[in-house]
């Protein structure tokens, strides 16, 4: 009796542990994306401000790009929005005291909403920009509905001005570009040598000098990303910055190479291990046959391997696409559109890590870092769902 | 004179003696078979001629083995050379994951054989040497592990015909096989018997019976007697020999 109490519980405590930790990770995932989707609900115009115009004109909304094109004198006719053919007066509240006097405005601001409220009434062909709290009572303007973001000019928008005013410039292009160059970088310079060093280890080197070598390589990936950061700051950037006779060292390049060091270890040990399980009937056949060392590797052992050096190739740029530290110290961390390997770049991990503290909690910029954790998830998950199917395939 | 002769071969796997003083003389295109209860070191002797015990860490050889009067572990010998020269089947076999074409032309190609054609006829003929040709030709693209067993064996018979060695190497080629697949093997043996050197390692008695024309039984890294396989089956002069052949043990 007792004992099938005590079994009974035992069973409940595996299970409920099991279970509780499943659903922690549902949870984190559902809040992941629960608060990044607020920024496709939130408006992209600062918080507590206002965009009003004349009764008479035509629109009722204005699209964020519009806005920020208005404001940039890119869009200087109303007709060019879909309005009537007049030129467009700006107006924001910093400019108040050149259309009205201090006794009018009052000694305590006490009638600004009122002058606002005349501005806007008395110029047909205004666009104002101020706060919320001065929308007088008796307010003759209109105001002007600001759209929210669109998914897709979330991820095709080649700006990342996430504090821009009016309206936040939230296009994620340049950091999505970011990402993928360095990764893609360190991908191209750690496979080479990753797949060198595992077929020396796997096949030509001596045990001994393979139970050195496998230490040490293992020993790298042991290492914290901050010091591979701190590393990558003070050597590779100022190489970087000199051998293409630079500005700044800080680099996509810089970033990569970093990167392709960390992911070294990853893709020697799945590669060496994939290398060591061909079957050692495949080699001798090879070799039986009059084949040399270097034939019977190129032509059977890595196409035997394939997939398992693909696997430690992909798991390394999964790697590569979430690490943020290193990257965030040698990249440079410029939010504009890479287009060479010699630029700064900025990352989305790096974007969310130097940004996260700035931001207000629940507001707009908060919500765009979120829906960027979002993106990165889901890379590194269907990476790795690649992985294991590749895996599936191979075990089959 | 024998195509491979051994000279008082010691072989050792580190600490451990696995031949014991081998002299033996195998003659041109005829097929011997060695028998001898497992680890008695049969199959280490079959891997010394095309030095494949190359392979394993720590081995040592004291004496020679000669090929066609050459002494293969003689300095400057070339290895691949060699293995072109004596082809190797497998216990198990083993194709590579790449198309029946492929498997046969794959000596080829490592030898330096460019000319399609050329690789064509070859493959072809190899194929029809080894009684496959008719079961695989519409599928030559398909790969080569949907093949039965026994097919893949014939297979790697194949690839090991293609390039034109003068011995084959048998270890234990049909012991992974169901009997049909093994009497067509023993067939093909017979067959090739005309035109290479076959050693065959073989654990059944019957086997070697069957398709040897010499026998040497081995017991603990020793070759206690070598002789046509008739005598050793019928006569042997050694009672090791006759109480392994008779099923008394091993």
């Amino acid at each position: 009796m007792v004992k099938k109490v005590l079994n009974f519980l035992q069973v409940g405590v595996l299970a409920t542990s099991s279970y509780v930790t499943s659903i922690v990770v549902l949870l984190i995932i559902i809040f992941l994306f629960n608060e990044g989707a607020g920024v496709f609900t939130k408006s992209l115009l600062e918080e507590g401000f206002v965009i009003a115009v004349n009764k008479s004109n035509k629109l009722n909304a204005i699209s964020p790009k519009d806005i920020k094109n208005i404001f940039d004198q890119k869009i200087t006719n109303w007709k060019q929005i879909g309005g009537d053919d007049n030129a467009i007066t700006l107006f924001s509240i910093d400019e108040l005291p050149n259309f009205y006097t201090e006794e009018e405005i009052g000694s305590d601001f006490e009638y600004m909403d009122t002058c606002i409220n005349n501005y806007i009434a008395n110029h047909p062909n205004v666009l104002a920009y101020f706060p919320e709290r001065n929308v007088a009572k008796n307010f003759q303007g209109k105001m002007i509905k600001v759209g929210t973001l669109g998914v897709f000019e979330f991820v095709k928008g080649k700006e990342w001005l996430p504090t821009a005013r009016p309206v936040a410039q939230l296009g994620i292009l340049p950091l999505l570009l970011g990402t993928l160059m360095v990764s893609l970088g360190a991908i191209l310079l750690a496979l080479p040598f990753g797949l060198v060093t595992a077929i020396y280890m796997a096949e030509i080197a001596h045990p001994v000098a393979r139970k050195v070598l496998r230490p040490i390589i293992e020993l790298l990936a042991g290492i914290p990303s901050v010091v591979y950061g701190f590393f990558g700051l003070i050597i590779v950037v100022p190489i970087v910055q000199k051998v293409f006779s630079l500005d700044v060292g800080e680099t996509a390049l810089a970033g990569s190479i970093v990167l392709a060091i960390m992911a070294l270890p990853t893709i020697i040990s799945i590669a060496e291990d994939a290398i060591r399980n061909v079957p050692n009937n495949m080699r001798e056949a090879s070799l039986a046959l009059g084949a040399t060392q270097w034939q019977t590797i190129r032509s059977v052992v890595i196409p035997y391997s394939k997939s398992g050096i693909m696997t430690g190739a992909i798991l390394g740029i999964g790697r590569a696409i979430g690490e943020t530290m290193a990257v965030l110290m040698v990249t440079g961390n410029a939010s504009n559109m890479p287009t060479t390997f010699l630029q700064p770049v900025r990352t989305i991990p790096a974007t969310i890590a130097a940004e996260l503290g700035e931001t207000a909690n629940g507001g707009l910029h908060y919500s765009a870092l979120f829906a960027l954790g979002c993106i990165l998830f889901l890379a590194t998950m269907a990476l790795n769902l690649y992985v294991q199917l590749a895996l599936k395939k191979r075990n089959r | 004179m024998a195509q491979i002769e051994t000279k008082n071969v010691d072989f050792y796997y580190g600490a451990v003696q696995a031949l014991r003083n081998i002299n033996l003389p195998i003659e041109h295109n005829t097929v011997t078979a060695f028998i001898g209860p497992s680890g008695c070191g049969k199959s280490t002797l079959l891997r010394l001629f095309n030095r494949m015990n190359d392979l394993i860490d720590g081995c040592r050889l004291d004496g020679s083995v000669e090929i066609n009067g050459q002494n293969i572990y003689g300095k400057g010998v070339n290895v691949e050379e060699l293995r072109k020269q004596v082809g190797m089947v497998f216990q198990k076999p083993n194709p590579f994951p790449k198309s029946i074409f492929e498997n046969v032309a794959y000596g080829l190609r490592v030898n330096g054989v460019k000319s399609k054609s050329e690789i064509e006829d070859r493959v072809e003929a190899s194929l029809i040497r080894s009684a496959l040709w008719t079961e695989v030709k519409d599928k030559l693209n398909r790969s080569a592990l949907q093949l039965s067993g026994g097919q893949q064996q014939r297979l790697c018979i194949a690839r090991a015909l293609a390039v034109e060695p003068s011995i084959l190497l048998m270890d234990e080629p049909a012991s992974a096989l169901d009997p049909i697949s093994t009497s067509k093997i023993e067939e093909l043996i017979f067959e090739l018997k005309k035109n290479f050197t076959i050693v065959i390692v073989t654990h059944s008695m019957q086997q070697a019976g069957r398709v040897s024309d010499k026998t040497a039984f081995f017991y603990m890294g020793e070759m206690v007697e070598y002789d046509s396989t008739t005598n050793i089956f019928t006569n042997p002069k050694q009672e090791r020999t006759l109480n392994y052949v008779t099923g008394r043990f091993g």
